[in-house]
């Protein structure tokens, strides 16, 4: 039940935190702790230090500029569930909300923690992909931004690099419906798969999680599709879509039956967006 | 490990201590403080056993380290209701049997606050949906489900005459 | 000798106040408000830590075992190994129920020499704290040279196995029988049709939602041990931990099980644990607690089913069920627990019989030792296993010969009048009547509406199962002279103490012990009703040692029948003597006192007569007894059932397959029981509804899987699918009423029916929806993708049991 000990540090503010991490290679952020804890209680992770960023208002807050909305990096699953204004911009945010783990989870995980932990279960990456996402990643030495293509890397793998910190989520005004569907694993809750559909008027996207090891956009669906959302399309162009070439597989779910599943789970997310 | 002086309003009692940064918040409530209806049922963060609330949200405390709780409210199944002055939750699982050997139960009745607290007409399909997160091994959840409902049902009730008594 | 009493059933004269009554529960306002008060919520001063190093091999030779490092932390009071145990005498871990030629491999509490399973302790240390207990096991340095392993029973049977005890040769534990070998092979030979079924009964874990927890104190002036720890039974603790384990004179060791967060036949048994802080709270004179952490747990509680079984059943060509013969292999586990070589034989093979009217029934059943946890009785134990083969067998064969599942089984029911009914495998069934629990059950269903829906549905690719589980089970335990002929080492017999105070308030002491079934309710109701005195005069005392009398506690829902039956008996003894003392101050016959809420009248005299109160208060000051009356009021009873309890009932499952995931959704779930007279309704339902909760997930959700090297690959909540709200729907429920004969409340279990029944009624009822892909049988659990890929035509590819 105990994690391993460490030290405890609470920053301040942003500046103050960006310097912890910088002075303290060892160290972790803890936002929500949901991934993190549970991995430290089981005694899977030791850090030696734990940089506490779950209180600071300059990771809060949900705000919008021109058509983009601006999401904290803390801001958490309950707050996006719940928030009209992600409602309003980004609709296909609480659709994807909803299935996070369960309530509790949902007011302590952060929007932040599954962009930095990047679990190839993770629901949030297959809406941020389809929804043209960009994170901003800010180190002692400066900031950046970076899109959602090429950030997620692999499983537990991005673009941030030692002593970042991702600060802000943006998401570009979602222009036409969105859908996200998800396979539970029975035991865990997490994606089996999920897979999110967008159909604005630039064309359809539709981008899966939890099957391989990061999420990806579904090409060769969106390409079937086209801009066709006719029933028979849809499920001409969903059936058999997915390669099992590259997903995972365990005693749950084999890679056949997650490539399966992905192409159930397009089928119904466009089917939602039509 | 150094210790970490903190202050966490429990139950509205502001407590000071110093915790190893280690501890998670049920340990502090269960072996600092012995607020021990607050349980442990597991270690991957599934159960719900340890729900409480943090600032007026549902929490697992034991994915929360107790430093992390500093100058925050904590409210306990010690703190929503006594046995003279039952809260409507805990007053609706009693009479819906929604509990056998007790174990669950806090964090039944915490998870409940929250489902009424974000919806205080939740259907039984959104009951369940959001009980996601809480682990019963004895009632099949069957009771639960209809404390929840009935409990929802007083919340209003009373809600609307306090609303009422307002307007007069 | 004193003769006993009477305690055949005999039905109330009249209405009763309080049982049959949905009664709220007097133990919840403590629940509710956070006070109850389980084991790890018990600190006492002076108090260390126990964390147990586990073996993460399956089966390894242990070598050298280096604590300094650990022993070197601050805080940190011993690192106790097999060796310690070993130089101390310390005993086995002992099994509490023998068969003909057991193979009984020895049990340390701390593995010595080899460890077994993944799981096995192979050191502990004790220290300040928790946190610093669990830092050292950190540091603890084993070799640990591994062994070859094996996980499956069958394949413990086969040539060149891994062998995992030399005391157990071929890793047989036992080789059991039950029935007429002959005369099934004879009716074999007549029948027109023969449905065969090979069929896997997965391996569960309990997991009651509090996990194992043990506190042990020593008192060093009087010798004296105290053991708080998570117990269905706290006698039996005492027993087999004092005399049989440690050597601790008995009467020197109390068992405190406070309350207990839930059991299903996990806390029955005596655990490693539990030796190890009580030998280290004596060798280092301080207080010792050990709390299981979940990942504990799932490799440390006793674990439930897995069988492999083959089966056949011959049948005439009208659907008429003239004989079953079935070959198992039970999976034993790494060593033999308290109750375990009972569970897959005298539970098991004797419930094969069912609900039916056999010829001859034949089970041969041989117990296997694996690198696995050992398993035990978990909730149903060795009767969910029988009922789900039997009523899977029996759906299996409606199917193949184009039958209605609920027909097949009217068919062939034992009926009323051939009670009391001799099966053939041993069991004399004490009351039953099965068809109408049936036809109420069909009701509820609207069965003929559902049949048309469900062919409708079939045509628009909509795949709705019905799935029948027509039940018997045999709880109760059970006739000591029987269960000592059978192998137990144990009496079955309860206990109560009936201890009225001058007030005329109540104490009765029970050896049965709740944790989540609500005695402190249910055998106050029967205590009160007994006078008609306020429930709130009677308090119900169990879970320690130091104050009830010898008990054997709770397990296959015998404490209302058993427990409650000594409860009624011993009422029986105050009533007496409370109405000899009435007669005596009204001057009137014992005969013509009649008592009702509470005052003793002579009958036919409305006015005058003696409150319960006024006669407990005589007793007590003896002012004006009876000549040569004893005085006071108290009064015990130990009672010895005359034959199991067989609770029945009909439990049908409806489900609904998405096509595209195979996921499995129940929508659906009815049942009648009948478990006699309903001491409370609310108590019994509550126990039903846990109960198909259980076996619902065992047939869709709940597996353990071990890798071919014995790993457990399902070792936490985030790989074992407990069953959750929203995997549920809400269950129709009803009664039927068919007291038992021969117990004094007329009451039969039904703390593990909804268990026993429900498994096979949710998997028939997917198989009934499998149909329509040409399947005759699939094995549970029907997890998403095996539903699929029987969709698609290919479950063998999972390689499961699949037999079409
Ligand atoms: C019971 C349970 C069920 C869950 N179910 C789901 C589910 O269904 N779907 C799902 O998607 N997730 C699920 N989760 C995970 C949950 O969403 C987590 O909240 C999330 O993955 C991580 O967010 P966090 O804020 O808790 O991060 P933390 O646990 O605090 O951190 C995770 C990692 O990211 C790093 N980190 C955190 N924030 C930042 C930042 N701003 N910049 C850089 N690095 C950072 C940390 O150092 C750490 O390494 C579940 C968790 C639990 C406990
Ligand atoms: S103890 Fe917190 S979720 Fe299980
Ligand atoms: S009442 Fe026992 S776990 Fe819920």
């Amino acid at each position: 039940m105990y994690t391993t000990p460490f030290d405890y540090h609470r920053a301040v503010n942003l500046d103050d935190a960006l310097k912890m991490l910088a002075d303290n290679p060892d160290a972790k952020l803890l936002a929500g702790g949901h991934s993190l804890i549970p991995t430290m209680k089981l005694r899977l992770a030791s850090p030696s230090a734990l940089i506490d960023i779950s209180a600071l208002d300059e990771l809060r807050g949900i705000r919008t500029d021109g058509d983009m909305l601006i999401l904290g990096a803390g801001v958490t699953h309950a707050e996006l569930l719940y928030d009209k204004t992600v409602a309003e911009y980004a609709p296909l945010m609480p659709d994807m909300a909803r299935w996070v783990g369960d309530p509790m989870v949902r007011n302590r995980g952060t929007v932040g923690g599954v962009v930095a932990h990047a679990d190839p279960a993770a629901d949030y990456p297959a809406g941020l992909l389809t929804l043209g996402a960009s994170f901003k990643l800010k180190s002692a030495g400066g900031e950046r931004v970076v899109g959602v293509d090429d950030y997620f890397k692999g499983m537990f793998e991005t673009a941030l690099q030692e002593g970042e910190i991702v600060t802000e989520i943006h998401i570009p005004r979602q222009a036409g419906k969105g859908a996200y569907e998800k396979f539970r694993h029975p035991a865990s809750h997490y994606a089996i798969v999920g897979v999110a559909a967008l159909a604005s008027p630039e064309g359809v996207k539709v981008a899966m999680t939890g099957a391989g090891p990061k999420a990806v956009r579904l090409t060769q669906v969106e390409q079937a599709i086209g801009s066709d959302l006719s029933d028979e399309n849809i499920k001409s162009a969903t059936e058999n879509a997915v390669d099992a070439g590259s997903l995972l597989s365990d005693r749950f779910a084999s890679a056949e039956y997650r490539a399966h599943l992905a192409g159930v789970l397009a089928k119904r997310a466009l089917m939602r967006v039509k | 490990m150094s210790l970490v002086p903190v202050t966490i309003n429990i139950n509205g009692t502001p407590t000071p201590a110093q915790v190893e940064p280690r501890m998670l918040l049920v340990q502090f409530l269960r072996d600092e403080l012995e607020l021990t209806g607050t349980h442990v049922g597991c270690d991957t963060s599934q159960c719900g056993a340890c729900t409480v609330s943090l600032n007026g949200e549902a929490v697992k405390s034991c994915t929360l380290f107790a430093v992390q709780a500093d100058g925050m409210d904590v409210q306990t199944i010690e703190g929503i209701g006594s046995m003279d002055d039952l809260h409507p939750i805990q007053a609706a699982f009693w009479e819906q049997h929604g509990l056998q050997c007790g174990f669950c139960t806090p964090g039944m009745i915490m998870a409940s606050a929250e489902i009424i607290r974000r919806n205080p007409d939740p259907s039984e399909e959104e009951i369940r949906e959001q009980l996601g997160g809480n682990f019963c091994r004895c009632t099949g959840y069957h009771n639960i489900v209809k404390a929840i409902s009935s409990a929802a049902a007083v919340m209003r009730e009373k809600g609307a005459e306090a609303g009422q008594a307002a307007d007069d | 000798m004193t003769q006993l009493p009477d305690s055949n059933y005999k039905a109330p004269d009249g209405p009763q106040k309080y049982i049959g009554k949905a009664v709220k529960r007097v133990e919840d306002p403590r629940f509710i408000t956070g006070q109850g008060h389980y084991t790890d919520d018990i600190n006492v001063h002076g108090q260390l830590h126990a964390a147990m190093l586990r073996s993460p091999y399956a089966h390894a030779k242990i070598g050298q075992i280096d604590a300094s490092a650990a022993l070197a932390l601050k805080g940190v009071h011993a690192v106790l190994t097999g060796q310690d145990l070993a130089d101390a005498k310390v005993g086995s871990i002992p099994t509490g129920w023998l068969l003909p030629d057991l193979k009984i491999p020895p049990h340390p509490a701390i593995a010595h020499g080899e460890v077994h399973y993944v799981g096995d302790i192979v050191a502990v240390v004790i220290a300040e704290s928790r946190a610093l207990a669990e830092d050292a096991v950190a540091l603890i340095e084993v070799d640990l040279e591994p062994l070859d392993a094996v996980s499956l029973g069958s394949q413990a049977l086969a040539q060149g196995a891994a062998e995992v005890h030399p005391e157990a040769p071929g890793n047989v534990a036992f080789n059991w029988e039950i029935g007429d070998a002959a005369a099934a092979d004879e009716l074999f030979k007549q029948a027109d049709h023969v449905v065969s079924l090979k069929i896997r009964n997965h391996r569960l874990v309990p997991n009651a939602i509090e996990p194992r927890a043990s506190l042990a104190q020593y008192q060093r002036s009087s010798e004296e041990f105290t053991l708080h720890t998570t117990s269905q039974n706290p006698h039996i603790h005492r027993l087999m931990l004092a005399a049989f384990v440690l050597g601790i004179p008995e009467h020197k060791l109390r068992v405190i099980s406070p309350d207990v967060g839930g059991g299903f036949g996990s806390k029955i048994f005596q655990y490693p644990e539990e030796v190890i802080v009580l030998f280290a709270a004596k060798k280092l004179n301080r207080p010792v607690k050990w709390a299981a952490r979940r990942s504990e747990s799932f490799v440390s509680d006793m674990q439930g089913r897995d069988h492999e079984s083959e089966a056949q059943l011959a049948l005439s060509k009208d659907g008429k069920m003239l004989a079953l013969k079935v070959d198992t292999i039970a999976n034993m586990g790494a060593y033999l627990t308290t109750f375990a070589p009972a569970v897959p034989t005298y539970l098991y093979g004797t419930l094969l019989n069912g609900v039916y009217k056999f010829g001859a029934v034949h089970a041969k059943v041989t117990g296997v030792f694996t690198n696995t946890v050992p398993v035990d009785a978990y909730r149903g134990a060795g009767r969910p296993e029988a009922t789900y083969l039997v009523e899977r067998i029996v759906s299996k064969a409606a199917s193949e010969l184009g039958m209605d599942a609920a027909e097949i089984r009217r068919k062939n029911f034992i009926q009323p009048e051939d009670f009391p009914y001799q099966t053939p495998v041993a069991l004399v069934y004490d009351s039953g009547n099965y068809e109408p629990a049936l036809d109420k059950a069909l009701g509820m269903l609207g069965y003929q509406d559902l049949l048309k829906e469900q062919a409708e549905g079939r045509k628009n690719g909509r795949y709705i199962g019905i799935g029948f589980s027509t039940y018997v089970e045999a709880c109760g335990l059970a006739p000591s002279a029987l269960v000592g002929q059978l192998g137990a080492q144990a009496g079955q017999w309860e206990s109560a103490v009936v201890r009225v105070m001058p007030t005329g308030k109540i104490e009765v002491l029970t050896g049965s012990h709740s944790h989540g079934q609500g005695h402190e309710t249910t055998f106050a109701q029967i205590a009160a009703e007994e006078f008609g005195i306020p429930m709130e005069d009677v308090v119900i005392v169990h879970g320690d040692t130091g104050k009830m009398p010898f008990g054997w506690g709770t397990y296959g829902s015998r404490s209302a029948a058993v427990g409650g039956s000594a409860l009624k008996m011993a009422l029986g003894r105050i009533k007496d003597k409370a109405t000899k003392i009435a007669a005596h101050l009204l001057e009137a016959a014992p005969e013509d006192i009649e008592v009702a809420d509470g005052q003793f009248k002579v009958k036919g005299v409305p006015e005058g007569g003696k409150s319960f109160f006024d006669v407990a208060l005589m007793a007590h000051l003896a002012h004006n007894l009876p000549e040569g009356m004893e005085p006071g009021l108290e009064a015990q009873y130990m009672y010895d059932p005359k034959n199991f309890v067989y609770p029945f009932g009909t439990h049908i499952a409806v489900v609904e397959l998405d096509a595209d995931t195979g996921h499995v959704k129940m929508i659906k779930y009815v049942c009648v029981d009948d478990c006699g007279p309903l001491i409370n309704p609310l108590v019994v339902e509550g126990q039903v509804h846990g109960g198909i909760a259980q076996g619902f997930g065992q047939a869709i959700l709940e597996e353990t899987v071990y890798d071919e090297e014995g790993n457990m690959l399902t070792g936490s909540f985030m790989e074992y699918s407990m069953p959750r709200a929203e995997d549920l729907p809400m269950f129709e429920i009803d009664h039927t009423v068919t007291p038992s004969p021969h117990n004094p409340l007329g009451v039969k279990g039904i703390g593990e029916s909804g268990t026993i029944a429900s498994t096979a009624a949710v998997a028939n009822a997917v198989n009934d929806a499998l149909r329509a892909f040409g399947h005759h049988h699939v094995d549970m659990p029907f997890t998403p993708e095996k539903v699929w890929r029987a969709m698609k035509g290919g479950v063998q590819d999972l390689g499961q049991a699949a037999d079409d």
